[in-house]
This record gives structure tokens, C-alpha cells and sequence, in this order.
């Protein structure tokens, strides 16, 4: 396994549930080492299903998977002990200590007993004050956090976050992706599922959006957002107007609010908008203030989940 | 084989055991008392003598049998119900473990803890009656296999239950009648004839008798169809988890 292959590929793969649910078609991805991937996709796209599918918990109807070189199924110990998985449900065991929890799962994993690690683990993500305590005593955001702990006891080289941030406060996200940027820093691969845009946007490296049991786009987040991202520049007037005068016509602009104010669409790194200006100042418009609003990730996954494939872009 | 794994489940189980030990080893002392306040002291001043063995000797060995049974088959069943239950399942079956390791960690678990139970009751029936054991190493073999082979049906149990009411069902319904109708506490050959054949399709019988044996020298069944009705039991659990195995029944969608 040469250190540049992906740590994960993901091979047209399908799942049929028992219902008769087709939750995966033909999924296909690749995932490099150290990479941060975030999978946006509204409820019921599937990114649950995918991630339960690479880490064992549900059986492919088709479609082959490797992690680090080793297939899921054929090879499942070493693929398996590279996969940390934190689960988008809380599923503790309400009696059992933080401390006993995070050790049994390094166990489980067939890794010796390593207190120093598991010590560092807790104090990292805020949890040594609570590791005598038993799970139930513990906050909503501290039991996400004791998952991760039980999830990186193993020391994965792969991360999975099913929406590790759903339900956290605005402090603690912030707390989370701080544990994120470190876990990349030392070289963990992370897939991370989330609804908000602002978090892949904020850590991410690469997005994929996912719907339908589909995979619309995996794209690197700054390409993305230069391929799709469009710039609103919105010219509030002095005065209405009745129409766009002709000699603007070559500009594409929209008339707005009445005719207060119009509306130029330019690409991310477009033409400057000196020419505009000039234009309009030639046809005796007189503008009042301009604002400008980049297309968000948001807008975009808006669209290609409407439109339902990846030709939107 | 991923023995570290093993030994996470095991200890982890009976950590989970030993938070409740004491309605765990408690409960079984009370019950075996009373069983010998009732049938010890009150039939057994009526029975007195069965096979040569005071009536309360003689119900010794059946009601070690029938606790170690019904505590294997609810321990376990409920060690892997649980964690289906409560959704922690997911990291059993997303570790780098075969079925067989997590099946291993649990009966293992569930085992050791009824087999403690077992030897609490022989220790707590010392202080009513005196006894003698003809082959002790015989007996507690026996028993370990017991606890074993009745905790594996429990795993399977709790595999296949799908909510707490299924997961009472088959110690109530099943374990229950048939330990009761298993000879625990009378001799076969006490029964009518019509019965007497009736019996011998419970599995039970056999390993009651066999178990008595190991105290006494003497048992109602012939000692070779007993234990092979007990290794035909044996194997078919142990096809049903393997099964249970190919199929990743009710465990993986
Ligand atoms: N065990 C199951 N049996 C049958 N259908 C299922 C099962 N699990 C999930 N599904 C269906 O598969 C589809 C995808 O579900 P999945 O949980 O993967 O979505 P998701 O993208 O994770 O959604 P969310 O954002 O709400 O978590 C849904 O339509 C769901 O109803
Ligand atoms: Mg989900």
C-alpha cells in the first residue's frame, strides 16, 4: 500500500434495505489521506447508510469498499481497526463510567491497555473532571464527547463523524472543530455528515452532497465555491426606473424592488465592475448605495438537491 | 483470534454483573432457603427417603440446576439484548471482531456469573442438609458445561428478541416448565408410565439426571442416552449461532 493511495475508495455501491428502501445507487468515492471530507445532504439521503455500510454495521447489497488498501469484508479486521466511528445516535450505556466506556472500546479494538493515551484523550476533550462519573450523569454535549473518546481510544488513521455537532452549542462546535484541525494536524482522515453548511465550509477540504441515495458532487471546497460561486451585486438607485435603459442591456441586469435598485450577476473573479458603473453613469443613473452577497455553499446544494443531479453545476 | 477483544467483552460484562452483585447473589440464597423451608422441611417430612437419599438431599443437585439454568438463559439474553437495545451494539460490530469472539466474550461472561450463582446455592444447601458428592470433579465439570451450553441458548435468545416482552417469553413460556418438569425435584420413575415417556423428550431430564449422578451414583436415565441427548443440544445451538453467524441475523440490516 503505497502512502499515496486514497485511504478509501468506495465502489458503486448499493444498498436495498429488507423494506425494499434503496438508501445507496451506485455510490463511488475516493478519499485521500489526511483529507477533511464533509457529506452534506438532507434527512434521509443516505449519509448514514453509507457510513454504516463502510464501518460493518450494514450488509452492501453490491458494490465493493476498502480502507487502506484492505476490502471490508474480505479483509475486515485491518480495515476495520483503522475505522473510528462516532454514531449520529447517542448510544451509551446509561450505568457505565466514562473511564470504563473509553477503555473497553481501545479493548475491543484489540489494542492494549494504554492509560496515558486514554488520560490525554479525556483531557483533550474536556472530560477528565467526569471520568468517575457514569454516562447518564453527563450533559447531551459531554456524551457526544465521550463517544469521540470511545471512538479514538483505537487510534483510527480514519475518522467517522456522523453529525458530531448536532444538538452542541455554538461554544462547543467551535471546541469540536478545534479537536478536528488537531486530529487532521496529526494526519487522521475525517468524513464528517452534517446539515450545516457553515461547518464544511468552515472545516472541510473537500464536499460532497449527497441526496437520493446519490452522490450529486464531491468537489474541493475552494474550486466549488469559484466554479458555483456567483456574486449578487445589488445597486440601490436614487430614483426608480421604469426599465433597464438600453445601453445596459449588454450587462444582464434585473430590475429589483420596484425599480429601486438592480441586480448584476458576476462570477467569482468576473470582469471588474468599472465598466458597469461607467455604463450607468452614462445613461444618467444616479446610484445611491451597492451592496454585494457571494452565493453561499448554501444556495448551491439548495439547487442541486432541487434539480436532483449533479448537472446543475 | 482476537483475544484482547475477548477479554474487553468479558470484563466489561462482568463489570456490568458485579454492579448489581448483590440482588445477583443474594436473590439465590433467599430462594434456595425457601425451597428448603417448603419442599426440604414440609413434603420432604412426608417423602423422607427417594432412592436411598433423604428427600431433602435428593432436591440438592435439581435445584442447583434449575437456578444455573434460568440464570444462564436470562443473563445472557439479556447481555447482548441490551446493548441492541440501547444502540451500543454499533461498536461490537463495527470492531475488527468475528461473531464467534463476541460470542465467546458473552457466553463466557454470562457463564461465570451463574456458575458463581451455582456454587453459592451448594455452599448456602450445606447449612440444611449434609452432602456427600460421589464424583466432585464430574459435577463441577457438569455444571460449567451447563452454564455454558444454557448461556449460549440465552445469547441466542437475545439475538433473536426483539423487545423486552420477547425477551421474557422464552425463559417463562420454556426454560421454566421444562426445568420444573425436568425432575428437579421428584424421580422420574415416581411418575405414571405415560408420562415417565413424555419427559424423556425434555431435554432437561437428561442433564437433571446426569447431574445427580455426579451426587449421588444413581440416576433416572441411562447415562449414555444422556449424554448424547446433551451433545445433540450442544450442536444444535451451536448451528443456530452459526447460522445466526452467516446470515448477520438481526444483528446487520
Ligand atoms: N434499517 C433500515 N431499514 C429500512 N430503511 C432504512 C433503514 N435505515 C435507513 N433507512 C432508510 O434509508 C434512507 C436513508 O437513511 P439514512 O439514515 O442513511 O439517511 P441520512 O442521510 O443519514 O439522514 P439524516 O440526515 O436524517 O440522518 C431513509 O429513507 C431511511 O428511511
Ligand atoms: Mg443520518
Amino acid at each position: 500500500m503505497n502512502e499515496h493511495d486514497p485511504i478509501l475508495t468506495v465502489d458503486r455501491l448499493n444498498k436495498t434495505y429488507d423494506s425494499g428502501h434503496t438508501a445507496l445507487s451506485d455510490v463511488s468515492l475516493t478519499i485521500e489521506r489526511g483529507e477533511i471530507l464533509a457529506l452534506l445532504g438532507p434527512n434521509g439521503a443516505g449519509k448514514t447508510t453509507l457510513i454504516s455500510t463502510i464501518c460493518g454495521l450494514v450488509r452492501p447489497t453490491s458494490g465493493r469498499v476498502s480502507v487502506g488498501g484492505y476490502d471490508i469484508v474480505d479483509d475486515y479486521r485491518k480495515a476495520r481497526s483503522l475505522i473510528g466511528l462516532v454514531p449520529q445516535e447517542i448510544t451509551l450505556e446509561p450505568f457505565e463510567k466514562v473511564w470504563d466506556t473509553v477503555r473497553f472500546s481501545r479493548g475491543l479494538f484489540g489494542k492494549r491497555a494504554n492509560d496515558a493515551h486514554i488520560e490525554r484523550l479525556l483531557k483533550a476533550l474536556t472530560l477528565w473532571d467526569k471520568r468517575d462519573a457514569a454516562v447518564m450523569e453527563l450533559s447531551g454535549g459531554m456524551k457526544r464527547r465521550v463517544l469521540i473518546a470511545k471512538a479514538l481510544a483505537h487510534e483510527p488513521r480514519v475518522l467517522f463523524l456522523d453529525e458530531p455537532t448536532a444538538g452542541v452549542d455554538v461554544e462547543l462546535r467551535k471546541e469540536m472543530w478545534a479537536v478536528v484541525a488537531q486530529l487532521r494536524a496529526d494526519g487522521v482522515t475525517i468524513i464528517l455528515t452534517t446539515h450545516y453548511i457553515e461547518e464544511a465550509e468552515a472545516i472541510a477540504d473537500r464536499v460532497g452532497i449527497i441526496s437520493g441515495g446519490k452522490i450529486l458532487l464531491v468537489e474541493e471546497k475552494g474550486a466549488l465555491m469559484k466554479r458555483l460561486g456567483q456574486r449578487q451585486v445589488r445597486i440601490h438607485l436614487a430614483e426608480p426606473v421604469e426599465r433597464v435603459p438600453d445601453v445596459l442591456s449588454n450587462h444582464g441586469l434585473e430590475r429589483a424592488e420596484d425599480g429601486r435598485s438592480l441586480i448584476y450577476t458576476t462570477l467569482e473573479g468576473g470582469p471588474p465592475l468599472a465598466g458597469l458603473f461607467a455604463d450607468l453613469a452614462g445613461a444618467g443613473i444616479v446610484v445611491a448605495d451597492v451592496d454585494t452577497r457571494r452565493r453561499s455553499l448554501e444556495d448551491i446544494f439548495v439547487e442541486l438537491v432541487h434539480n436532483g443531479n449533479g448537472d446543475a453545476a | 483470534m482476537n483475544w484482547l477483544a475477548i477479554w474487553a467483552i468479558y470484563r466489561h460484562e462482568m463489570v456490568r454483573a458485579f454492579r448489581t452483585v448483590l440482588q445477583s447473589l443474594v436473590s439465590p440464597v433467599i430462594t434456595t432457603s425457601l425451597y428448603f423451608v417448603v419442599f426440604g422441611g414440609a413434603i420432604g417430612s412426608r417423602i423422607e427417603q427417594v432412592e436411598g437419599v433423604s428427600y431433602a438431599s435428593f432436591i440438592v443437585p435439581g435445584l442447583i440446576m434449575l437456578t444455573v439454568l434460568t440464570q444462564s438463559v436470562t443473563n445472557a439474553a439479556f447481555g447482548i439484548f441490551f446493548p441492541k437495545f440501547i444502540g451500543s451494539i454499533y461498536e461490537l460490530l463495527s470492531a475488527p471482531v468475528s461473531f464467534l469472539e463476541i460470542v465467546i466474550g458473552f457466553v463466557s461472561a454470562a457463564a461465570t456469573k451463574s456458575f458463581l450463582i451455582g456454587i453459592v446455592i451448594f455452599i448456602t444447601a450445606h447449612a440444611f442438609v449434609d452432602i456427600e458428592v460421589a464424583h466432585p470433579i464430574l459435577m463441577v465439570v457438569i455444571l460449567i458445561v451447563t452454564c455454558l451450553v444454557f448461556s449460549l441458548f440465552g445469547f441466542i435468545v437475545g439475538i433473536w428478541a426483539r423487545n423486552f416482552e420477547q425477551l421474557q417469553l422464552v425463559p417463562l413460556l420454556i426454560i421454566t416448565p421444562l426445568v420444573f418438569l425436568g425432575g428437579s425435584f421428584y424421580s422420574i420413575s415416581m411418575l405414571p408410565p405415560v408420562w415417565q415417556t413424555v419427559t424423556l423428550f425434555n431435554p432437561v431430564v437428561y442433564l437433571v439426571s446426569t447431574y445427580r449422578w455426579t451426587f449421588f451414583g444413581y440416576a433416572d436415565v441411562n447415562l449414555a442416552l444422556s449424554a448424547s441427548m446433551i451433545v445433540l443440544f450442544v450442536a444444535l445451538c451451536l448451528g443456530v449461532i452459526w447460522w445466526m453467524f452467516r446470515t448477520g441475523y438481526r444483528l446487520r440490516t
